[in-house]
């Protein structure tokens, strides 16, 4: 019982990580219809931002409290923010409106290009870092076992959540949200009405790649171990997610990620380790077999 | 558009370079020896990148007259050259790879690359019957080299099955992995395809690593017996029984990269022939209408299922195929040969190409993978170089390096068509 307690605290705040991820995947895809394959390695970037950050902040002796915690966040968020809009303009803007397939051989070259990169200029060697908020508290015992909820679980869960309830304010509320879903609608007629097509998805990539500089930071605070290749694995499992939640659903992308977090970390947990992505993309395919849009997603009409 | 203009465009274009390399090229994070992490600074590579760019964008801009590129889909002049000489073109290649092991000067370097780009090029023909012809997006192709190749692998470890046999064997066994794929992806289209065949191959790089007891796990399985030229084996010792000595020539290792270039330039063909004369028959024309509206193959009867699940089978058969080959050309295999950037590449190749184009598969390799090879002096650069040449040569030519299409059936005169007028499939 203890056991399967600390199992749903570590699966939520991993299920969390990878919801962040899969958001950015289900915007970019809602809004212009492409696997944005570069995701998961902004993500990547979006990690080692958060390292360099840190360790600036550790230079001019200020690491310390919530306020350099929300500085290293707003640095990765920003500077991912800046990867993700440069990725849109090179690689994708001028295929727009080109076969499907054009963007997708572009985002998996940009993926190459992005990982590569970060091989070349920090290093192929693991970066560990050493926790930043250590501790939590017990939250509850039973026997010999403590059920432990740490102070970085609390932050990921808290910061996610604070993240995510901003961003549906913006999709619901605000203009550009607005704009956004009626270039999800209708690209041409948006654009017949006055709404700057562009700008929406540029703007939409920006939110998206800066969610991914979330998820990087509170990977590197939860994990403390980074390299240049997490952006693939973690990318694959999140558009698992998004498309298991639905893809082009928001909530559907934040449900999916938390059932992954959940079936890898249960599966860990209970039956072996080096099967835990075997389970995962199981799920994945048993779950579009039978509902092949996915949990929340729409059905698709088809036309002839 | 005028030089100032241009000035603040590339002005704008460092400075956004400046905010992109500044933390990841200008602070390098180390591990110190006592183990902690420490930045070093580079802020003269950050000066030239940005440098470069400003360069970069100045004479882009001045050079198009506009900002950005546009991708052309339309023929471009060097296409309608090429298909001018494209009567000569594809037999003019074929005769260079036929020739190439008797060219003076080519050696055993030049060969064994010879023998990784038709790898390419036969892994690349099996995808696109996939991709091209059916339409059907699949990101797992590996899935089924991986198959083929330990297939050979274990049949000859376990049962000492010599190639001849093993190679059939494991196309087959590839096939049924494809069927396998194909049963539960048959309601999926599009990306949802897409996702699951690269799970699939992601299981199956998983199976192969965690399965030690069958696949020998992370090590791979090694001592994989190489093929027989009709029973002679290639043996350096010479004499009676073996290719030189059956022959009467000097032994040489060289023969064998001979025989295995062949070897695979002979499967590449039976691939290439498969496909063109499928694509005449029934089976390819359903695929091409399954690719180009599912909703009209139903409503004229062709059976969907028998459709999808042959292009799968097939597909996989052949990258079965090319998977024996590569164990026994390696001697060695292990599941770091089979990860998605392979899958990846094979698609890039399919689709830089042109798809559902032969000949341009074949550039494509050629261009891809040689190209890769030209470049190998830039050691850890190479990815990145691949990477962005994959990225300029699709936003430039999006319908791939051969923008021009043969209709498998045509009223009266058979023309090659733009290849935006073919449709991409929804599968």
């Amino acid at each position: 019982m203890a056991y399967a307690l600390q199992q749903l605290i570590n699966g939520i705040s991993l299920g969390m990580i990878y919801g962040l991820i899969a958001v950015g995947y289900t915007m970019v895809y809602g809004i212009i219809g492409m696997i944005n394959f570069a995701h998961g390695d902004v993500f990547m970037i979006g990690a080692f931002l958060a390292l360099i950050a840190v360790l600036l902040l550790q230079l001019g002796g200020l690491m310390d409290g919530p306020a350099a915690i929300l500085l290293v966040l707003l640095f990765s968020m920003a500077f991912s923010a800046l990867y993700g809009w440069t990725l849109e303009r090179v690689a994708y803007r001028p295929l727009r409106g080109s076969f499907r397939l054009a963007p997708l051989i572009t985002a998996i070259g940009m993926s190459i290009v992005l990982q590569n990169y970060v091989q070349v200029s920090q290093g192929a060697r693991v970066k560990p870092l050493e926790p930043l908020v250590p501790g939590g508290i017990e939250v509850f015992r039973e026997g010999g076992f403590v059920v432990q909820l740490s102070y970085v679980q609390m932050l990921i869960v808290g910061v996610t959540l604070a993240v995510l309830a901003i961003f549906t304010l913006l999709v619901t509320r605000t203009p550009l949200g607005r704009a956004m879903r009626a270039c999800e609608q209708d690209q041409r007629m948006a654009a017949l009405l006055g709404i700057d097509t562009d700008r929406t998805i540029s703007l939409t990539f920006v939110i998206g790649t800066a969610l991914a500089g979330v998820a990087g930071t509170m990977y590197l605070l939860r994990y403390g171990v980074i390299d240049f290749y997490i952006g693939f694995l973690a990318g694959v499992k999140a558009f698992t997610a998004a498309v298991l939640g639905g893809i082009g659903s928001l909530p559907g992308a934040v449900l999916g990620g938390l059932l992954i977090g959940l079936i890898e970390t249960f599966w860990s947990a209970y039956f072996s380790v080096q099967y835990k992505d075997v389970a995962a993309f199981s799920i994945l395919i048993l779950t579009l077999i039978f509902l092949p849009t996915g949990l929340l997603g729409r059905q698709e009409v088809e036309k002839v | 558009m005028n030089l100032p203009a241009a000035l603040k465009d590339a002005a704008l274009g460092a400075l956004v370079a400046l905010g992109l390399f500044a933390p990841l090229v200008g602070l390098r994070t180390d591990v110190a020896p006592g183990g902690g992490l420490f930045l070093r600074t580079r802020w003269a590579d950050v000066a030239i990148l940005c440098g470069l760019v400003f360069a970069g964008r100045l004479a882009l801009v001045l050079w198009t007259g506009r900002r950005g590129l546009r991708p052309s889909t339309a023929p471009g002049p060097w296409t309608a050259r090429l298909q001018q000489a494209g009567r000569f073109f594809a037999p003019a290649m074929l005769a260079a790879a036929l020739v190439l092991p008797a060219i003076p000067g080519i050696g055993r370097y030049e060969l064994d690359l010879g023998i990784l780009v038709l790898t390419y090029v036969m892994l690349g023909w099996g995808l696109n019957i996939v991709v091209g012809l059916a339409g059907l997006l699949d990101l797992g192709y590996v899935a089924f080299y991986a198959v083929g190749a330990y297939a050979y692998a274990l049949l000859a470890q376990h049962f000492g099955l010599s190639f001849w046999i093993g190679l059939p064997l494991a196309g087959i066994l590839a096939a049924f992995a494809g069927i396998l794929l194909g049963f539960p992806v048959l309601r999926l289209r599009g990306d949802y395809l897409a996702i699951v065949t690269l799970a699939f191959g992601e299981i199956i790089r998983v199976l192969l690593i965690n399965w030690a007891s069958l696949t020998g796990g992370p090590n791979g399985i090694g001592g994989i017996p190489r093929p027989s030229f009709f029973g002679l084996p290639f043996s350096m010792a010479g004499g009676e029984g073996t290719f030189a000595g059956f022959f009467g020539l000097e032994p040489s290792p060289v023969h064998r990269v001979i025989f295995l270039y062949y070897l695979i330039l002979g499967l590449a063909l039976l691939t290439n022939w498969v496909t063109i004369r499928l694509r005449r028959q029934p089976l390819g024309r359903a695929w091409e209408a399954l690719r180009e509206d599912e909703i009209a193959c139903r409503a004229l009867g062709i059976n969907v299922t028998t459709t999808k699940l042959s292009a799968f089978a097939l597909g996989a058969m052949f990258g079965g195929f090319a998977g024996a080959f590569f164990a026994t050309r390696q001697a060695f295999i292990s599941p770091e040969s089979f990860t998605f950037i392979e899958s990846a590449i094979i698609l890039a190749i399919v689709v830089l190409g042109g798809l559902g184009s032969q000949v341009g598969v074949a550039v494509a390799a050629l261009v891809m993978i040689g190209g890769f090879e030209l470049f190998r002096d830039l050691e850890e650069w190479r990815m990145l170089v691949f990477g962005g040449a994959m990225v300029v040569i699709m936003v430039l030519r999006p319908r791939g390096l051969v923008g021009t299409r043969t209709p498998s059936i045509a009223l009266r005169e058979r023309r090659a068509i733009g290849g935006d007028l073919v449709g991409e499939g929804r599968g």
